[in-house]
């Protein structure tokens, strides 16, 4: 059994299809589909948008993913986190961040810590070398 | 002209304002007007976590930013000037003669608004009040990013963009 079995999902919200888009990659490689559930801003007002952050609370969620720490979708969060402090909000969500959370075996909140310095680390310039021959 | 744009748009301070715009525009400082925010020092601080350091914020209200509108015009670096809704941009056109140019740059759905835009949706009343700022001169079109179509009103009431 899953060692992940019993952590409440967590919820990544972004603009367009980002949430869509990343949550998919993370199933292609980790096979897992509980981990994670999803939403999009699209058309929708900074209000609307807390609402379905609250609803998403309401059912059990207590990390959330945003995309942008500028965007309305991470205000939505904000503003949802006022009121719910057992919430963990994490904003500039990547692929790695996603899959070191997917991973991970401590509570929601210390996945998120964990996952969001494996994130830092795996960004990275790389530039090509002359060859010394 | 430094204010180089008077949006409305409901999201406010937001990845379309701060990246899609600010960038190409090099914004140096926004003026989010709205009574709300101006009177609450924690959504003011939610704004400005996605703010860049190089980017100014000032927060006012509407008295205040007609008051203090000469000043922000008279910056020498470019920003913008935001409302989240018709009405505040409305009374800001209405007490400022100088201000005769406003982008609709999101007004999202919400029950009794008809969809007009990808992003534009409107009450009878807002379509209202839009009719009667540009009557009085102000031009008015719809643009959600720099890249877009710029939209002007009457084609964007008439739901023309959305066939």
């Amino acid at each position: 059994m899953s060692e992940l079995t019993g952590r409440a999902t967590a919820l990544v919200i972004g603009h367009q299809d980002f949430a869509a888009g990343i949550v998919s990659a993370v199933t292609a490689i980790t096979g897992r589909t509980d981990l994670f559930r999803t939403m999009s801003n699209y058309g929708l007002d900074t209000r609307a948008t807390e609402a379905m952050v609250r609803d998403a609370i309401a059912d059990g969620v207590t990390v959330i993913f945003s995309d942008l720490p500028a965007g309305s979708t991470t205000m939505a969060a904000r503003r949802a986190q006022q009121d719910n402090p057992g919430v963990t909000v994490v904003t500039g969500v990547s692929l790695p961040v996603l899959l070191d959370y997917a991973f991970a075996t401590g509570t929601g909140e210390d996945a998120a810590d964990v996952a969001v310095a494996k994130g830092r680390a795996a960004m990275m310039v790389t530039r090509s070398s002359a060859r010394a021959d | 002209m430094p204010i180089e744009l008077h949006r409305i748009d409901d999201r406010l301070i937001h990845g379309q304002v701060v990246v899609g715009w600010g960038q190409p525009l090099e914004l140096r400082f926004l003026v989010l007007v709205d009574d709300e925010v101006a009177a609450s020092e924690w959504e003011q601080e939610l704004y400005r976590m996605g703010v860049p350091s190089d980017m100014r914020v000032d927060f006012v209200s509407v008295a205040q930013a007609v008051e203090r509108y000469a000043a922000f015009a008279a910056d020498s670096k470019p920003g913008m000037l935001l409302t989240g809704d018709i009405d505040t941009m409305a009374r800001l056109c209405a007490a400022l003669p100088a201000l005769r140019r406003v982008n609709l740059g999101g007004v999202h759905h919400r029950a009794g608004r008809t969809q007009k835009l990808r992003y534009i949706f409107l009450t009878s009343a807002e379509e209202a009040e839009l009719r009667a700022m540009a009557a009085t001169g102000v031009e008015i079109s719809a643009q959600d990013v720099p890249a877009a179509r710029v939209i002007p009103l009457e084609a964007v009431l008439a739901g023309e963009a959305l066939a």
